[in-house]
This record gives C-alpha cells, structure tokens and sequence, in this order.
C-alpha cells in the first residue's frame, strides 16, 4: 500500500505500537520474577537467580506434571489430527451441502463454551466411569481440538486441485494409496500447524480439567491453577516464563513452516 | 472462486457417475436411487465417519444431556428457566456478564481496528515484526496472562509504583480483584481475536480502490469514510461476534484476576456444579449462555454475509 508518510500515519503507528506494548509488555515482566533472587513471589531486589528453575526442575511433582501433560497432548493432537484430517479431506473431495453439515458439526466444539463443555463431560464421564482417567481426559481434549486440526488441514487443501487424487485413482492407485501419497504430502503444512495447535491447547486448558481431572491425572495446568490460588509460589513464575519462552519459539517455527508453504 | 467450485463439483459428479455405470456390473444389492447415493458418498462417508461418531458420541449426546437435565432437574418443567426472570441474584451475574463483555468487545475491535490498519499498512518486514507480538501472547497460555496481570496490578506492582511516582496517586490504587482489573485482562486477552480477522479483512481489500478514490478527487478522510471502512464492514461484525461470544463464556481471567469477586456467567456455573451442586441451575444457566452464543454467532455471520453482498453490488 502507498501511503504518504504523513503526520496522521505516523500517529496512527505510534497508537498501534502502544497497544501492541499493552500486548506484550506484561508477558515480558514474567521473565524478570522468574528470575528473582527473593524467596516468595517477587520481581528481584538485589540480582538475579536461577534458583527457583533448579527448584522447579528438580522437584517431582512439577516434572509428573510436565510428563503427564506431555502424554496426554502428544495423545490427544495424534488423535484430533487423525480424525479432523480425514474430515477435512472428505469436505474438500465431495463439496455440497453434507460437506456443510459435516463442517458445522466438526466446528462445534470450537462454538461452544469450555464451561458448557466441562459440564457435558462430567455427566457422561461420571456414568462411564472415565473421571480422573488418562482416557477421560485424552477423550475431552481430541474433541476440543478436532475443530483446529480440522481448520489446518481444510485451509492447507484449499487451493489443492481434486483432478490431482482422480489422477492418481485414474492411474491405478487404490482409494487409500491416492489419498497416503496424493492428498497427505499437499497437506503437510495444515496437518503440522494443526498438530501443534491442538498440541499447545491442552497446556493450556483448565476449565475442563477442572470437572474431570482430581487426584490421578494432575496435567501443569492445573497445578498452575493450584498455585494460582494463593500466588505466593515463586514456581508459577518459573513454569509460565518457560511457557511463555517456548511459545514465543513454536511462533518462529510456525511462521518457518508457513513460509515454506507458501514459497512451494 | 465461485466459478471454480461448481466446475470442480460437476467434475466430480460426473467422475461418480461414471464409476457407478462400470459398478452397476459388479452387484445389485440395493435399490437405484439409494445404491446410487452410497456409491457417489462412499468415500465421503468413511473419511467422515470417525470425526462424526467420536462428536456425536462424546460432544453431542453429553450437551444434549445438560439440555434434559435443565429441564429435568430437580423438577420437571422449566422452573429452572423461570428462574431468569424471578432470581435477582442470577440476574445481577447476567448483567454483569454482558456489560463486562461488552465493554471488552468495544474496546478490543476499536484498538484492534487501529492496529490491523496499521499491519495492513506496513511493509511486509515491520508486518512480521508486528504478528509476532500480536500472535506470542495469543497462544500463550491464558494462566500465564492472568499471572501477569496480577504481578502488575498488585498492591505494590509497577503499575501502582509508576502512577505514585508520577504524582498521579497518593497511595496505591485497587486494580486487582474488581471489575476495573478484569476488564483489563480481558481486553488484553481478547486484542488479538478482534486483531486477527480484521486484519485478514483488511488485507483483501483492492488498493486500486482507494487511489481511484483519491484520484477522483475525495480526500484522504473521505476515502477512508466512504471506501475503505464499508469494505471492512464483514470483518468488523466477525471480529466483534468472535470477541463477544468468547467473553460471555470467560472463566480463567474473571476467576483469577477478579479473585472471586467479579462473578461471571462461568464462574457461577462451575460453582454451582462443584459446590453447591445445584444441577438445574447449572445446567441451565449454560443451556441459556450456549443458544446465545449461538444465535450471536448466526447474526454475526449474517451481517458479514449481508455486508459482503452489499460491497459486491
């Protein structure tokens, strides 16, 4: 776009970097109180410390935490990536209005409140005895990520022509092999992108796992949670600074994988 | 586009068409018409069928559940939904819930409109450098965020340091655990949902538009009143259904920043489930809260639909 650099422009950008500011600014404070050299939960007096991350990392209850979560995110994206995959392969080879219907359904959990949804789980989990279980939990949090997985994988088609698998299919590929070697390898980018959405969803989803987790499973988010509650802990500090670093890392990664797709 | 998906859509028809003529051959299990709509669907229905059984089963029968039970529970009837006329203190948690989100909508799709002008504005190097900070605290956790915010707004957090050290305040104000510390988390949470689709809106929008505009002799101002804000119509009622929508279910920054003060829809439900198991209120009150969303959502895909049509003639 060709503006003139003019004095409204350049005031307009200072507002904008204001507000990106308000946006950014109060993630950066979380760096500095992770680093404080005081015992509670405080920004740092006299120098920094690395003290509560040699705390954190070696106490066996946030690294259970951090392996739990690790399981049940890996689980739960392999599964919505699966099924939000094929779903969004289905919609973009047989247009229509089932196509439409299928979009919204899929879409659901994406409309409806986590609230809403917690309240659902925790009747059905409770008569299927899935409360507090590996399962329960991995269960929830595939259907709250299908809608992602699913958004990835259809934008990444978009522009992938269907003649392409009727080609394949035309030369003597099976249904299952045209799509493996065809539709797959052109959805790459959306399925990896829609991998580590559903991936960094469950880190950070509690309001489900408020209803259907207790004792057994106790993801980083809930001890988060927990902390949370009386703010005195310098761990929170610790675990949303690491939180936030690896965040700001999987952006760059993202933007890397997207920009592939679009040089390809 | 248009044009390109009802050619690939005959296409295809006529490739199913054709497989059914050689498969006619084969077997002759089913009447015509339905064989002929499960041999054009067969693929559609096995690609689709683990996504459809795994939401029925697990998303759909469960909220369908929750409906039953706001009707059931403990009575049968819709005593529970009478409750939203007579119970005052239900009330005063709707009202609140609607203003606090509403003032977070207003804010966050007018700032948000700014700095999506501005991205679409920018060369592609400052745009970047611009969706980093944008997208960074969009995926960063929303507890991380809410922690944030109460180290800064606390008692003897930077913000009161700094309105004391510039003689703005005598003694430390109360941000923290009131309406005024939610609403700010929430605007913070929710800038970049109202950013985003503004943004998307604005990117597609044909530059030679306004430099006809211009060159026609209308002002910058007028430009931007007249040309460029109609276009931007679509986006603006997406990002602001998006935004109000997700603020009428907050629960995460209300709970923590508002510190059980600041009661929002959510944060009564759960309590009503956890602690005072009061199932029929719970259910509900969240029955009530998803057919708003619902039909918010519905009108706001309406006038964007409506708005687009109105660009297009």
């Amino acid at each position: 776009m060709t503006v003139a650099r003019n004095w409204p422009w350049i005031g307009l950008k200072a507002v904008a970097w204001l507000v990106l500011a308000f946006l950014f600014l109060p993630l950066l404070l979380i760096i500095p109180a992770s680093l404080s050299d005081q015992s509670h939960l405080s920004l740092p007096r006299n120098g920094l410390s690395v003290r509560h991350y040699a705390k954190v990392f070696q106490d066996p209850v946030w690294l259970a935490a951090i392996g739990q979560t690790l399981f049940v995110a890996l689980a739960a994206a392999s599964a919505a990536t699966v099924l939000g995959g094929l779903a969004a392969i289905a919609c973009w080879r047989t247009p229509g209005k089932w196509a439409w219907a299928l979009r919204g359904l899929v879409l659901l959990p994406l409309i409806v409140p986590p609230i809403v949804s917690a309240l659902g789980f925790y009747q059905l989990w409770a008569s299927l005895k899935l409360l507090d279980t590996y399962a329960g939990v991995i269960i929830a949090f595939t259907i709250k990520t299908v809608p992602y997985t699913f958004t990835a994988v259809a934008s990444s088609l978009f522009l992938l022509d269907v003649r392409l698998e009727q080609a394949a299919r035309n030369l003597g590929a099976s249904r299952w092999s045209a799509i493996m070697t065809v539709v797959v390898p052109a959805a790459r980018p959306g399925i990896l992108s829609g991998l580590l959405f559903a991936f960094v969803y469950v880190w950070d989803e509690i309001v489900i796992l408020l209803f259907i987790s207790s004792r057994e499973i106790r993801l980083l988010s809930r001890l988060i949670w927990e902390g949370l509650q009386d703010t005195v802990d310098p761990a929170i500090a610790v675990v949303s600074a690491t939180l936030t670093i690896l965040t700001a890392i999987a952006i760059l990664v993202l933007g890397f994988i997207q920009r592939d797709r679009l040089a390809t | 586009m248009l044009v390109c998906c009802t050619y690939n859509n005959d296409l295809a028809n006529l490739s199913s068409g054709s497989n059914l003529s050689i498969a006619g051959f084969e077997h002759n299990r089913f009447p015509g018409a339905a064989r002929a709509w499960l041999r054009a669907n067969l693929d559609f229905l096995i690609l689709a069928l683990p996504a459809v059984a795994a939401l029925l089963a697990f998303f759909v029968a469960p909220l369908a559940n929750v409906l039953v039970l706001s009707v059931t529970e403990p009575t049968t009837g819709l005593d529970n939904y009478r409750m939203l006329l007579t119970n005052s203190g239900i009330q005063r948690v709707l009202v609140r819930t609607v203003n606090l989100s509403l003032i977070t909508t207003v804010c966050a799709v007018g700032f948000g409109y700014l700095v999506a002008y501005v991205l679409a504005g920018s060369p592609p190097r400052q745009r970047n450098a611009m969706l980093f900070f944008i997208l960074v605290p969009f995926w960063v956790s929303a507890l991380a965020r809410a922690f944030a915010w109460i180290l800064l707004l606390g008692q003897n957090g930077p913000v009161n340091s700094v309105l004391i050290g510039m003689g703005l305040s005598e003694q430390p104000i109360k941000i923290l655990y009131n309406e005024l510390g939610v609403t700010i988390g929430m605007i913070h949470y929710m800038l970049p949902y109202a950013i985003l689709p503004l943004y998307a809106a604005m990117k597609d929008i044909d530059q030679q538009l306004l430099v006809a505009s211009r060159g026609l002799g209308a002002s910058p101002f007028a430009t931007f009143v007249h040309v460029y804000l109609p276009l931007t119509v679509p986006g603006i009622a997406a990002a602001f259904s998006l935004v109000f929508v997700y603020s009428l279910g907050f629960y995460v920054i209300p709970v923590i920043i508002g510190g059980g003060r600041v009661l929002m829809i959510a944060q009564y439900i759960s309590i009503n489930v956890l602690d005072t198991v009061r199932w029929g209120t719970a259910s509900m009150l969240s029955m009530t809260l998803l057919v708003s969303i619902l039909l918010l959502t519905a009108a706001g895909n309406g006038l964007k639909r409506v708005a687009a049509r109105g660009n297009a003639s």
